[in-house]
């Protein structure tokens, strides 16, 4: 299709945009539940019966801690991705984007809404966590550590970061902690649609002036790395013991290594580049019919470890903005407890009154 | 809208859709700042009504005035001076106070404002007014309930809140001054006089601040005015700045 300009970037028959399209979600969600069937005071053979885990489920204290990290990790990953994207909220170029990223930036706060729900399930509250992300002992992703540097940067996180999240969500979808699992399905499908409209709005660039054109190349050029790192270190081969992989996938939390679902990226993402008409910026990006995948190139570790250890452009302008949002919203807080408390006094005068008369 | 008066009207519709995006882009800005997710959630989609509602208004001026112009040619390439909203939506954001006290005045405002214009002689003014007044009900809701718990919660929120409504007085008067445009779509049945808008929308407050045990606040010395006319405070000339400049550097290109 490439060089075609007559294909609508919204036409299904073109082929999924992104791991969500294909069905894998419709089918997570299509799960059949046969925990009648098994004695769910056994965890392993509820695992074993890829049956979802339920939070007054018995479980290991490990796999209940890796859920909580996880969680907690992915829904400060939201609520921090709100801010490379909020960066544009006031700066988008028609009313159009300008309500679609505002609507984008606002399912993100459901997400990380839904996400710290799950994970007070597993008998943590909100507060706690966001005090763990306050003070450094959770971490969200790396990726929004990078700045948004033009209106393209918007596009190209929503075709590229969005579309490596939905990657990796995919098969959390089929996640054997059922809260995970369920949020999981919901949050799937409003990042597909996230991800078709940055797809939609590099593909316009391109289509538009010189300049946009150039601006969309630029923003691909930034962020097609960071996208591939996403998915974590490489977890295959020589590099498979270290890591959290293995036990992951044994308790069925995760699904795929990282490399796998890397490359299943790169393999959906590549054509999709070259429908937009944009060049990825990777001369070792080849077709390798052999493998019947994309073979490409190193991915700067050192960069990435760099970055998550804290020497990244934002890492500090984020983790400021947040701690900083939150000690001002906290007279907000603190009022609505005390109104709620007062409220609730005064009602239950009310009905000592009542039940006196 | 007939030929004679389309301009008088354009601008009245004008002052309508403009209050509504200067505020979306307003609220827009609270994006990651809120005191609660459910908070960010909240502002988002007040945002969205009222951007909703702007860019129904452009198009249908746009459309409708003889000139032709997109919601976007109105949105991004008038000048500071072409703009005709209130002055009190386009202050910057301060505390969440500041902002439930504005966002209590604005929607009590608009909801008489739509529940009068869904009488209008205008068809397609009546559809947006009643869509647009279902919207304005619930911004009106979720403001009342913020400043009620705010004026009643701590010590702390209590202070903030008389402060927050001291700071909004200034700018109310001139939600409820008819000027030409407003008198001349009245006139013609197509709009309503803010000044018959008034009473209506004091008394929504007056009730609100009741329950928030807060007082009204003393009438303050100055009030602003001359939105209308396109003449508006200092921190317009920014909020333009910021808003057009991408468009504008790009003359002629989509996006």
């Amino acid at each position: 299709m490439y060089g075609n300009d007559f294909v609508d970037p919204n036409d299904p028959g073109a082929g999924p945009l992104n791991a969500a399209d294909g069905g894998a979600v419709e089918a997570a969600a299509a799960h059949v539940d046969r925990r009648s069937e098994i004695d769910l005071s056994d965890f392993d053979a509820i695992i074993a019966a890829d049956q979802r885990v339920e939070p007054r489920d018995v479980m290991p204290e490990e796999y209940r801690q890796t859920l909580i990290r996880q969680i907690a990790q992915h829904a400060h990953s939201e609520i921090i991705g709100m801010q490379p994207e909020g960066n544009w909220i006031t700066r988008a170029p028609s009313l159009r984007r300008k309500a679609i990223l505002i609507a984008k930036v606002q399912d993100e706060a459901g997400h990380g809404l839904y996400l710290y729900s799950a994970a007070e399930t597993l008998g943590i509250d909100r507060a706690e966590l966001l005090d763990r992300l306050h003070n450094g002992k959770q971490k969200y992703s790396s990726i929004f550590n990078y700045p948004t540097l033009t209106w393209a940067d918007i596009g190209a996180i929503g075709w590229l970061v969005d579309g490596a999240a939905i990657m990796n969500q995919v098969p959390l979808c089929r996640c054997s902690y059922g809260p995970y699992a369920r949020a999981m399905i919901r949050t799937c499908k409003e990042e597909s649609f996230h991800q078709r409209q940055g797809f939609e709005l590099l593909w316009d660039l391109v289509r538009g002036t010189e300049a946009q054109k150039a601006m969309a190349q630029d923003a691909v050029n930034r962020w097609w790395w960071p996208a591939l790192a996403m998915f974590g270190p490489r977890d295959t081969g020589e590099h498979a013991t270290g890591g959290h992989t293995a036990q992951s996938m044994a308790w069925g939390i995760k699904r795929f290594s990282n490399d796998d679902l890397r490359q299943r990226f790169v393999d959906m993402t590549v054509p999709q580049a070259e429908r937009i008409g944009i060049t990825i910026p990777d001369p070792k990006l080849a077709w390798n019919a052999e493998r019947g995948h994309y073979d490409f190139g190193d991915i700067d570790w050192d960069e990435f470890w760099r970055v998550l250890k804290g020497d990244g452009a934002c890492n500090a302008q984020r983790m400021a903005r947040r701690v900083t949002s939150h000690e001002q919203g906290a007279w907000v807080r603190d009022a609505a407890a005390a109104y709620a408390a007062k409220q609730a006094a005064r009602q239950q005068a009310a009905a000592g009154e009542g039940s006196a008369a | 809208m007939t030929d004679t008066t389309t301009a008088i009207q354009a601008a009245y519709l004008l002052g309508l859709g403009d209050d509504a995006l200067i505020y979306s882009h307003r609220l827009g800005s609270w994006l990651t700042w809120a005191p609660l997710l459910e908070e960010d959630m909240a502002l988002a989609n007040i945002s969205l009504d009222l951007i909703g509602q702007a860019r129904a208004i452009y198009t249908y001026v746009g459309a409708n005035d003889g000139t032709g112009r997109s919601e976007d040619d109105i949105a991004y390439w008038r000048d500071e001076r072409e703009f005709r909203n209130v002055h009190l939506v386009e202050q910057p954001r301060g505390d969440f106070g500041q902002e439930m006290a504005r966002m209590l005045w604005f929607s009590a405002y608009q909801r008489e404002l739509y529940a009068g214009l869904a009488g209008s002689r205008d068809a397609q003014v009546r559809a947006i007014a009643a869509k647009a007044v279902k919207e304005v009900r619930y911004h009106l809701d979720h403001a009342s309930q913020w400043v009620v718990r705010l004026g009643d919660g701590t010590p702390e929120s209590r202070d903030r809140m008389v402060a927050a409504f001291s700071w909004v007085a200034p700018y109310i008067a001139e939600l409820f001054e008819d000027d030409a445009a407003s008198v001349a779509a009245a006139e013609a049945g197509v709009g309503v006089l803010p000044s018959s808008l008034r009473a209506a929308a004091e008394a929504t407050v007056a009730a609100v601040l009741a329950e928030a045990t807060l007082e009204p606040p003393a009438v303050s010395r100055w009030h602003a005015r001359g939105g209308r006319d396109g003449v508006h405070s200092e921190p317009m000339g920014y909020l333009i700045a910021e808003m057009q400049h991408l468009p504008r550097s790009h003359p002629g290109a989509a996006w």
